[in-house]
Order: structure tokens, then C-alpha cells, then sequence
């Protein structure tokens, strides 16, 4: 039994597992307030992380102006989509909606290839990137900075959703469209809205797992594994990705270590959250704080 | 039923089984028989690419097919079509190469196999429907796709399988002009079943699921048999479409069948049309000569200089899934009864031409 790697590979799956909760809490986000499940929201991640690495690279801006560029092209981004795309697909079918949201995911996901090639390519160096010691644990300073920001990003979520006007007025558009509208609040805004930030907040996630990774086509991917968190925590509650997206980093970083100790499978890493997807989708559906859909005949 | 809405005025019928004709008119009978007719002498007259192109129509058309009625019939949704058709071809290969059963029965063997699976992968539509069972299947997708990767003795692992060609009285049919009369035989056979299927207790019960499912429960529809049932027949075809793939191709790598293809299959029925036999074909012959078409026009297009030519020829595969992509959103939001529905409303228009209404 090797406890080095075991804690390694825990904190390691703490600090992935952090991250997929805030791309988990930009899908619940999106999926609570528009009822849309959102299959493009790896592409978030992969366009924010490319626009951002053109901006430093192919414009040579500083990082800081850079990164707001970013944030704007995605918020503008965001609208844009939900406005063009998503809204004729109110009152759809369900394939309708996720139909729309994996050809849009298929669309950006090849259009990025073709701009910026398949092979990763790294970031300039932002911070002093290197490793730093803690309790006896090599952690790359990528990897403090990356736990920063989840959890910067989850009190941000909070208070946001606490106490702000907005973020009142989002909550309201979850809990019942008809009675939020009739108080005032522009619904259609409240969509714009909550795809804007959910571009936004994923896009500085793709940010920062770039920094750590490299930026590739790889990112994509995350948009499919935030499923497992999602349906872990339950598909609508911001809560539950938080948790269920630490679950499903840690149980996979153990998956792997069973797999590298024991087993020697090889691939149970990524293959190993959608058995944990599976399970739980037989056994308890609507997740752990999901609301479970009553149905009244 | 659209159809019928969609039938022209002054045709009426007057008996139940008049009303129930796979073909609407005698006239679309005779002619579907004659496309059959003239379709086996093509591969005496068109040459080896269009013969291509017509086989990859048989053999995804066959799996579309499948996957309408799982999601167009039955209103269940499957990410996972890719992976059953991979299923299908490898099984099929496996039957063949193991036990020594000829490829002719080792494709509909395959095609049971295939069911036996969909049906385990499908049985969480026992408990979960809509969006739930549309994330389970995506987790079958990855499973079965990693099966593939790490099963040596069934897939071959990352070598990949080799696949006899078909074999029938004693002759190889390895060619691109006797593998035609395979999958065309195969075409109209399953298509012909898929239709009757649909005007059988069973096919009325999965609409019946699809349009109220406690309406079709309360009358007597067992909702859990005929969910699992739906996904088994849709697995069932997606295994026969990749069985007659792999007998194709003679070879079987686990790297061919992605979630991209699974879109793929989702795409040609949305094209064509939910809910609609023929438009499964429609869908399947739009998405497989979507690619054909692209690339002569950028061909087209990067001869008078407009494109970059260096880069366009390594470019092409993205242009292809770009347009796959689009051309789904496209038919979403501007068609998305899709290209049956307006079929039918060309047909309605030119039956009665200045009079119609």
C-alpha cells in the first residue's frame, strides 16, 4: 500500500473535484433557470481557453486585459447562443433541446480544432509556475491557485445568488417563471443572463485548467464528465454540484489508484465515473439534494 | 398522425384495412417496386462510388431506422446508437472467427446479441425517462466504447477484428457489386419489417408510450416491457446495420464508433424526420452525401482562390463535422418535423397541382 500516491492522488482529486463542482454549478445554473441541458458546456471551457491564449499569444497582451477580453467575448458569446439558438426551443421536446445544445457543442468543439490545430499548446507564463511543498506533498502552485479559484467562484455563487438583484431574480425565474414575471422580472433577461455567467465562470475554468494542462481539445471532454457530478448532486441543485462534482474527482483519482496498484486495467480513470453514473442513475435518480419530480396524474 | 392530416383532400377511405396500406395509393407501391426493380440492375450501369455510397446508405439507414424507433416512435432518447452498431459489427466478426458460424447467420446472431445488450444498457428506462435516460445511455456509450478497447478476446483490442466477407452458395461476395445485392436485400427487409412492425399491437403501443404514457398505461400497455422492448428492437437493428459494416469493410477497429457517431445516427433522424420510417432513409442518405457534397463545393471554392488551398485538404474533416453540427441546429429550428414532413407536403401539393388547397 503505497500512502504517498494515495495522498497525492486525494489531493490531487480534491483540487479536480473542486474544479468540477464550479463547471457542475455553470450547468445547474443554466439547467435551473432555462430547464436546457446543456451538452455544449465542455465547449465553454475550450473557447474561453482558446480566446483567452489568442489574446496572450497571437495579440501579446498582458494577462489582466487579456483575461477581461475573455470574460466580455464570452459574456457577449453566452447571449448570443441563448438568444439565437435556444430560444426557438421553448416549449420543444426534450431531444429537441439537447439535440440543439450537442450540435452546437459538435460545431464549436471542430470549429476550434480547425482555428487552433489539435496539439496542445501551453500558456505563456502568468505566474511563477512552479511546485511548492506542503506537509511533504509536491503541489504545483497552478494547482493552490486553481483551489483558489473554486472556491472564490463558490462564494461568489453565493452571495451572488444571496443577496444580489439579479441573482434574486434568477432564483425566482426557477421557482415559478409566471409568478416571477408578473413581479416584474424580464425573464428573457434572466435567461440571457444565466448563460452569460455560466459562459463566463466556465471559460475561467477553462482558463485555468489550461494554465495547469496546456490548452487542447481535451477540454471538451470536462463538459462530458461533469454529468457524473451532476446527476450525483442532483440536476438541480448548485449545492449538489459542488459536492457531487469533489465526489466524482476524488472517486476517479482513487479509481486510479486502485487501477495503477492492484488491478492494472489501465483507463479506469476516465472510464470510472460513468459506471459511478450508471449506479447511481438505477439507484437514486434524482441525485442527492435533486428535487425528485412528482408526478400528479 | 401527421399522415393522415397530411393526406390530400378526396382521398377517403372506407375500411379499416384500407387505412392501414403500408403505401397510401397502388401508384407508390408500383413505383417503390420498380426503384427496387431498377436498383438491382445499378450495379451493372453506375460505378464503384456510387455503389459505395449506396452501401453505407444500407447499412446506416438500416441502424437509423432503429434508432427512430426508439426515439421517434417510442420517445425515448439514446445517445448510445454508436456504440451498439460498433457492438453489432465486432459480435458479428466474433461469431464468425470463434465458432466458425457462417457470416449469413452470424449477422442476424449478431443483430440478437446486439438486442440482448441494448436491453441491459436500456433497463434504467425502467425507472428514469426524458433527460435522465438520455445521460444513462451516454454513460452506456463510454462503457461499451472502453469495452471495446480493453476486451481482447471479443474486439481484438486495439488491433481491431477481421471480418469475412459473406459467403452464400459457395461464393465470396467480396466486391462492391455483390455486397449491392446484400445490402439491398438487407435495406428492404428490415425496412419493410420496421414498417410492418409499426402497424402491429406492438408498434401502436410504443406511440401509445410516446404520446401519453398514463393514458397507455391505463389501457393495459405494459409501460417497463415495451420501454426495454423498444431499446432491444432499436439495438437490434443498430446490431444487423454494424454486422453488414463490418462484413464490408473485412475489418473492425474499436475507433470508429464514438459519441460522434451516435450524434451522427441522432442527426440523419432528426433530418429526415422523427416518428417517420422513410424518413430514417431520408435523414441517412442527407448525412451521407452531406460530406460528398461539401467537399466538391470547397473544392469548388478553394480553386478560385478564395480559401487558403494548402490547408483546405486536412481541414476537410472539421468542415464535416462542422456541417454536421449545423445542419442538426439548422433542422431544429427551421424544419423539425424534418424532411418526411416536407416530403409529404410537396406530395400534397402536387396531387391535385392547380386545385389543391
Amino acid at each position: 500500500m503505497n500512502t504517498e500516491l494515495l495522498l497525492q492522488l486525494t489531493v490531487n482529486g480534491l483540487i479536480v473535484g473542486l474544479l468540477y463542482g464550479v463547471i457542475a454549478m455553470c450547468f445547474v445554473l443554466i439547467y435551473k433557470s432555462t430547464q436546457v441541458v446543456n451538452f455544449a458546456q465542455g465547449e465553454f471551457l475550450l473557447i474561453g481557453a482558446w480566446v483567452c491564449w489568442a489574446t496572450l499569444v497571437w495579440l501579446d497582451l498582458p494577462f489582466y486585459i487579456g483575461f477581461l477580453l475573455t470574460l466580455g467575448f464570452m459574456t457577449v458569446f453566452g447571449i448570443i447562443i441563448q438568444a439565437v439558438f435556444l430560444r426557438p426551443m421553448i416549449g420543444e421536446p426534450i431531444i429537441s433541446v439537447i439535440m440543439v445544445t450537442i450540435g452546437l457543442s459538435m460545431f464549436f468543439q471542430s470549429l476550434m480544432k480547425w482555428i487552433f490545430g489539435v496539439s496542445a499548446e501551453s500558456y505563456p507564463q502568468v505566474f511563477e509556475t512552479s511546485t511548492i511543498t506542503i506537509a511533504g506533498l509536491n503541489i504545483e502552485l497552478a494547482y493552490i491557485l486553481s483551489l483558489i479559484f473554486s472556491v472564490v467562484m463558490m462564494v461568489g455563487f453565493y452571495w451572488f445568488f444571496r443577496y444580489s438583484r439579479l441573482g434574486l431574480a434568477m432564483r425566482a425565474t426557477a421557482f415559478d417563471q409566471q409568478v416571477a414575471s408578473s413581479l416584474g422580472i424580464s425573464v428573457s433577461k434572466v435567461f440571457a443572463a444565466s448563460w452569460a455567467i455560466s459562459a463566463m465562470v466556465s471559460a475561467t475554468a477553462g482558463i485555468v485548467i489550461g494554465m495547469v494542462n496546456g490548452v487542447s481539445d481535451a477540454l471538451s471532454f470536462i463538459g462530458i464528465k461533469v454529468f457524473p457530478a451532476v446527476i450525483l448532486g442532483g440536476l438541480d441543485s448548485i449545492v449538489g454540484g459542488v459536492v457531487g462534482g469533489v465526489i466524482i474527482g476524488v472517486l476517479e483519482n482513487l479509481a486510479e489508484f486502485i487501477d495503477s496498484q492492484y488491478l492494472h486495467i489501465g483507463n479506469l480513470y476516465t472510464i470510472a465515473p460513468f459506471y459511478i453514473l450508471l449506479i447511481i442513475l438505477t439507484i437514486k435518480p434524482y441525485g442527492l439534494f435533486g428535487t425528485k419530480n412528482i408526478e400528479r396524474i | 398522425m401527421i399522415s393522415l392530416s397530411m393526406r390530400p383532400c378526396g382521398d377517403f377511405r372506407t375500411s379499416y384495412k384500407a387505412d392501414n396500406q403500408i403505401f397510401e395509393t397502388s401508384t407508390i407501391r408500383w413505383l417503390v417496386v420498380a426503384t427496387i426493380i431498377a436498383l438491382c440492375f445499378a450495379p451493372l450501369v453506375l460505378d464503384a462510388y456510387f455503389l459505395t455510397l449506396f452501401i453505407q446508405v444500407a447499412y446506416l439507414g438500416i441502424a437509423a431506422l432503429g434508432l427512430n424507433i426508439l426515439v421517434g416512435f417510442t420517445g425515448q432518447i439514446s445517445l448510445g446508437h454508436g456504440a451498439f452498431f460498433g457492438f453489432g459489427a465486432f459480435a458479428s466478426a466474433w461469431l464468425n472467427n470463434e465458432f466458425g458460424i457462417p457470416v449469413w447467420l452470424a449477422i442476424p446472431l449478431a443483430g440478437w446479441l446486439t438486442m440482448v445488450v441494448g436491453m441491459i444498457f436500456g433497463s434504467p428506462a425502467a425507472r428514469i425517462k426524458g433527460l435522465y435516460l438520455a445521460i444513462a445511455t451516454l454513460a452506456a456509450q463510454f462503457i461499451i466504447e472502453d469495452f471495446f478497447a480493453r476486451a481482447g478476446w471479443f474486439s481484438g483490442g486495439s488491433y481491431g477484428a477481421a471480418a469475412e466477407p459473406v459467403s452464400l452458395f459457395g461464393y465470396t461476395l467480396d466486391s462492391d457489386q455483390s455486397f449491392f445485392y446484400i445490402a439491398l436485400f438487407a435495406l428492404v427487409f428490415m425496412y419493410l419489417w420496421g414498417t410492418n412492425l409499426m402497424r402491429s399491437r406492438d408498434g401502436r403501443a410504443f406511440v401509445a408510450v410516446r404520446d401519453h404514457y398514463l393514458s397507455a398505461e391505463i389501457m393495459g400497455i405494459n409501460l417497463n416491457w415495451y420501454r426495454l422492448l423498444s431499446f432491444g428492437i432499436s439495438s437490434f437493428f443498430a446490431g444487423i446495420g454494424g454486422a453488414l459494416y463490418g462484413h464490408y469493410l473485412g475489418y473492425v477497429s474499436a475507433e470508429g464508433f464514438t459519441l460522434m457517431m451516435s450524434i451522427q445516427f441522432l442527426a440523419m433522424i432528426i433530418i429526415g424526420g422523427l416518428g417517420s420510417v422513410f424518413g430514417a432513409l431520408l435523414g441517412t442518405i442527407f448525412i451521407v452525401l452531406l460530406p460528398e457534397v461539401l467537399e466538391s463545393v470547397v473544392a469548388l471554392i478553394a480553386g478560385t482562390g478564395l480559401l487558403p488551398a494548402g490547408s483546405v485538404a486536412e481541414s476537410m474533416a472539421y468542415f464535416k463535422e462542422m456541417a454536421v453540427g449545423l445542419v442538426i441546429i439548422l433542422f431544429l429550428v427551421f424544419e423539425p418535423q424534418g424532411l418526411a414532413h416536407r416530403w409529404r407536403q410537396i406530395k400534397a401539393y402536387w396531387k391535385f397541382y392547380p386545385f389543391a388547397y
